[in-house]
């Protein structure tokens, strides 16, 4: 279908700042995605009749990925060497 | 669907009121649900979740890479990137590393070892509600059905009206009969017993009539005899007594 409408899955690595034009940046517009991507995350994998370790462990690694890049600063101090 | 109805009943009410208000209102007015409502009932809670490989990694991941690199695909690039991230110290080794490594030892241990009898326990917990709500709507269903059944059989049994119009019918005659009957019975016994009356006045008459001229018969009979008959009765009935014993005498 038309670029402004197909998922980020769907769209080519040529189109992709096209797409991203296409994206609605505004600050209900961020919230709706926001929305929209958990909503879509726990239906997939939370809310189910038998979940399994899979639903948290996800969303702790992606917290654990997070908190690591926002303390690069202060880890990359305790590097062992100096030259690499 | 309250909100369409919200919708076909808010123009009517405003045309009513004066025109800055509705302006106001109109604005307030506004539908809140703008989406396509599902109706009831919801489709049912998946059965499992989205595949993830080591409970990390989703499949469609491996399923993306699998066209090009085969199976191995998605290790490689794993084990390639953990290399390069360990050797250009971009991942730095440190104090932290060590406690992550003991405490998702631990969490790992603890989720093979005890995650299936924790899931039985969850699920048994969902069994149970999700087992009475269906055990209240059965019960509900149940009425219902024993509701319509009752209200079937009274319209079945509408259709015996005309059998108890006729016993009704049957029964009122019956008692009318009975009443012209006793009227006729008690007609018949006061008739009679006027008769019986004047026939026993016409007897009494009559009884008295006879009595009273015997009794003057006898009296005026008595009165007549005067006593010179009587000596010459008397006199008589010894001359026919000696005559008699005579004869008595004569025959013995």
């Amino acid at each position: 279908g038309p670029l402004s409408e197909r998922h980020l899955m769907d769209v080519r690595l040529g189109e992709l700042p096209a797409w991203l034009a296409t994206r609605d940046f505004s600050p209900q517009g961020l919230l709706g995605g926001v929305q929209k991507a958990w909503s879509s995350y726990y239906n997939k994998y939370i809310n189910v009749r038998k979940g399994g370790p899979a639903g948290i462990s996800m969303l702790l690694a992606g917290y654990c990925l997070l908190s690591y890049g926002c303390n690069y600063q202060h880890i990359k101090q305790h590097r062992w060497r100096k030259h690499h | 669907m309250l909100s369409r109805l919200l919708l076909r009943a808010a123009p009517a009410a405003l045309r009513s009121l004066p025109p800055p208000v509705t302006v106001g209102l109109l604005q307030a007015a506004r539908p809140l649900h703008t989406t396509q409502q599902r109706p009831a009932p919801l489709p049912p809670l998946p059965e499992k979740g989205g595949e993830v490989r080591h409970g990390l990694i989703p499949e469609e991941f491996f399923q993306f890479l699998y066209p090009k690199t085969g199976v191995t695909g998605p290790y490689m690039l794993g084990t390639g990137l953990v290399l390069y991230l360990l050797s250009k110290e971009i991942y730095v080794i440190n104090h932290e590393t060590v406690a992550a490594a003991c405490i998702l030892s631990v969490i790992i241990y603890a989720v093979k070892k005890y995650g299936p009898a924790v899931a039985d326990f969850a699920d048994k917990l969902n069994e149970e509600k999700v087992s009475k709500a269906v055990a209240a709507k059965n019960k509900v269903m149940e009425s219902l059905e024993t509701a319509i059944d009752q209200e079937k059989q009274e319209q079945w049994r509408i259709e015996g009206r005309s059998y108890l119009f006729d016993a009704k019918r049957n029964n009122i005659a019956m008692l009318l009969e009975i009443n012209y009957r006793e009227r006729l019975l008690m007609v018949y016994n006061e008739v009679k017993k006027r008769l019986d009356y004047q026939v026993a006045i016409q007897n009494l008459r009559r009884q008295k009539e006879q009595d009273h001229m015997i009794h003057w018969v006898e009296k005026n009979v008595i009165q007549s005899i005067t006593p010179q008959q009587q000596k010459e009765s008397i006199a008589k009935c010894i001359l026919d007594l000696k005559a008699l014993s005579k004869g008595a005498q004569a025959a013995v």
